[in-house]
């Protein structure tokens, strides 16, 4: 993987030197028969997810003693992967959305592999914390359901804002992702045959591409990017409440929410990085996404990234500058005490890393992109273990502190989550169309008899 | 409900009528406007993607997805604010004298119901006016969803032979009958 080639390095570098045939022939390609290195991959995915799977029955039988819980820190692995995999969803639908709200063209060739992404992360975050309340039979607890005590939720506590955040983030993720897919589905399903041609026609529900159906999808298209945009903004504020409402040292911040956008967004497009530079060479579409996509996607990581940059800043500053003696505790003790290593892995993998990308050579250089994106992510996950492990473990009274050591029912757990988000992105990269078929048309001028550009 | 007239109209029986392929949109668009100059208001214009220069020529009405779009968001909203309300005073629970119902909390559920049913009744909007009333009968084309545009006129027997003749003339690069 070295530097990408340069044909379309010009500042139009989002036009598609193809023709409207050539793209749907090309993306229908990537569906075609698997590689050995594909199936290697997903079978990978699937022997991760299994470990998940072991441990979760393990966790089922004998209960979360296993997961390293003791008092005084009773959120630890599991939370933090769930703030971890919310987060990376976040980059799917910035993409999608919000970009295609303010109309920026480069979005299109990525934004189908980030929306997938962003599904397959919400459901994989989804599943913590069930796996976290102990008796996962009882999950249905948390939705407000007609019950014989006449008991509801109680909607003044964050973890149910946080029930209806997610589900309605995956709701509306999932349905931007499927109803962005119909007319894709429609274009795959003119050039297949046989039972995979069934299979499309029925997914394509009946798509033909008439004016009456453009008219109204469009102006749907654009209803729920509208719809989705504070969406996702919201849905990783009610996240960082769930921190910032309690009154624990070092969560207890009004800074939370942007703080927590801003990374979830960091996150989610360093996920995105980690996917779609392998993916683009698997499924040969490097003449899709090519440099001045991923010089955009740098641009934006360098972005979010130096917003973290600026609240840990702040987060330190004002843990010095409120004379509060706890606050001040929690954060000396994050850089200089046993978690010193979570610590400074967060900083200097969000914070730092993410600062070389000033450079124009790294941002278009795919090797050192893919290196740092896989920092993004190891640094990523340590921000939300250390923000959550390191408050609950010394807050008020030393007396009560104590230290938590993940176990292997943590990393089992963890390990089994990266295996179904991988599992489902396989798929679905295998299933669907990874690039929009549709979009892509849409931005290359379709032939003229009388020439030029209307 | 006048604007669901057009498409019912359309997809009542299966039309007899001209299809013809257009691999140039300005083809596309003569061929349209040379149409509804003559009167043919039915026609259903095929495209890969969404064209304006084409949406700009069929003269088409803004899409009512949006007001399905406000009610849905509207009927979110309020389901949010009177579900959370009713529920804390149906089993009241008073925590040191502080308002059984309180509102700033609540926002966060009516958000997110207003964006819940606000997208979900978009999307039923869309299937209900361009999937389930849509464009059963309307012959068509696999090239469409590809690289070419097809106009379906409907139209009686006696007029086949001169819309052929027009569609040809804007540059159609292939025309065909559809018998009824």
């Amino acid at each position: 993987m070295a530097v990408v080639a340069q044909p379309h390095d010009a500042p139009e570098g989002h036009v598609i030197n193809q023709t409207h045939a050539e793209v749907t022939r090309d993306v229908v390609a990537t569906l075609g028969p698997p590689t050995r290195g594909y199936v290697l991959l997903l079978l990978g995915a699937v022997s991760l997810f299994l470990i998940g799977i072991a441990t979760f029955l393990v966790l089922i039988k004998d209960g979360l003693g296993h997961a390293g819980y003791n008092p005084p820190v009773f959120w630890s692995v599991y939370i933090t992967t769930f703030v971890f995999w919310v987060g990376i969803g976040h980059a799917g639908t910035l993409i999608s959305a919000i970009l295609f709200l303010f109309r920026s063209p480069w979005r299109t060739a990525v934004y189908r592999s980030t929306e997938a992404m962003t599904v397959f992360a919400v459901m994989t975050a989804g599943l913590f914390p069930i796996i976290h309340i102990g008796r996962q039979w009882i999950f249905y607890w948390l939705l407000p359901y007609p019950n014989e005590r006449y008991l509801w939720p109680n909607f003044k506590s964050p973890l149910i804002w946080d029930v209806f955040a997610i589900s309605t983030y995956l709701t509306v993720s999932t349905t931007f992702l499927v109803f962005g897919l119909i007319p894709d589905v429609a274009a795959v399903r003119d050039k297949v045959s046989g039972w995979r041609k069934s299979i499309y026609s029925w997914s394509s529900v009946g798509w033909k591409g008439t004016d009456n159906q453009w008219r109204h999808y469009s102006r749907a298209y654009l209803y729920l990017a509208a719809l989705a945009t504070p969406l996702v903004l919201s849905v990783h504020s009610v996240v960082s409440w769930d921190f910032a409402v309690g009154i624990v040292p070092g969560w207890h911040g009004t800074i939370f929410a942007p703080y927590f956008v801003a990374g979830a967004i960091y996150s989610g497009i360093g996920m995105v990085l980690t996917l779609i530079i392998p993916l683009r060479r698997a499924l040969k579409i490097e003449h899709m996404i090519h440099s001045y996509h991923f010089d955009n996607l740098a641009k934006l990581t360098l972005l979010t990234g130096s917003i973290l940059l600026y609240a840990y800043a702040m987060e330190y500053f004002v843990a010095w500058y409120s004379g509060n003696t706890f606050e001040q505790t929690t954060f000396y003790r994050r850089a200089f005490g046993p978690m010193w290593w979570a610590g400074w892995s967060m900083i200097i993998c969000n914070a730092f890393v993410s600062q070389l990308l000033w450079f124009r050579k790294i941002r278009t250089n795919l090797t050192s992109l893919f290196v740092i994106s896989i920092f993004i992510n190891i640094g990523m996950w340590f921000e939300r273990y250390v923000i959550i492990v390191s408050s609950l473990s010394n807050d008020y009274i030393p007396w009560a502190w104590d230290q938590m050591n993940p176990t292997w029912a943590d990393w089992g757990i963890l390990l089994g989550s990266f295996g179904w988000f991988g599992m489902w992105f396989l798929l679905f990269a295998k299933t669907f169309p990874i690039v929009a078929i549709q979009e892509i048309k849409e931005m290359i001028p379709m032939p003229r008899r009388r020439g030029g550009h209307g | 409900m006048a604007f669901l007239k057009r498409s019912s109209k359309a997809t009542a029986t299966r039309a007899a009528g001209v299809v013809a392929s257009f691999l140039h949109v300005d083809a596309a668009v003569d061929a349209i406007r040379a149409l509804r100059a003559k009167g043919y208001r039915n026609l259903v214009v095929y495209t890969p993607s969404p064209n304006h220069e084409i949406e700009e020529a069929l003269e088409h009405k803004v899409s009512p997805v949006r007001l399905l779009t406000l009610i849905g968001g509207l009927t979110g909203c309020t389901a949010g604010f009177a579900m959370t309300i009713w529920m804390s005073y149906d089993w009241p629970l008073v925590v040191g004298g502080k308002a059984i119902a309180s509102l700033p909390p609540y926002v966060v559920i009516g958000f997110e119901l207003t964006i819940l049913m606000g997208a979900l009744s978009t999307v039923a909007a869309v299937a209900l006016f361009s999937l389930l009333m849509g464009q059963r009968g309307t012959p068509f084309d696999p090239r469409f969803s590809d690289d070419t545009i097809g106009i379906f006129v409907p139209t009686t027997p006696d007029q086949l032979g001169p819309i052929e003749q027009l569609l040809r003339s804007a540059g159609a690069v292939e025309v065909r009958h559809e018998a009824a």
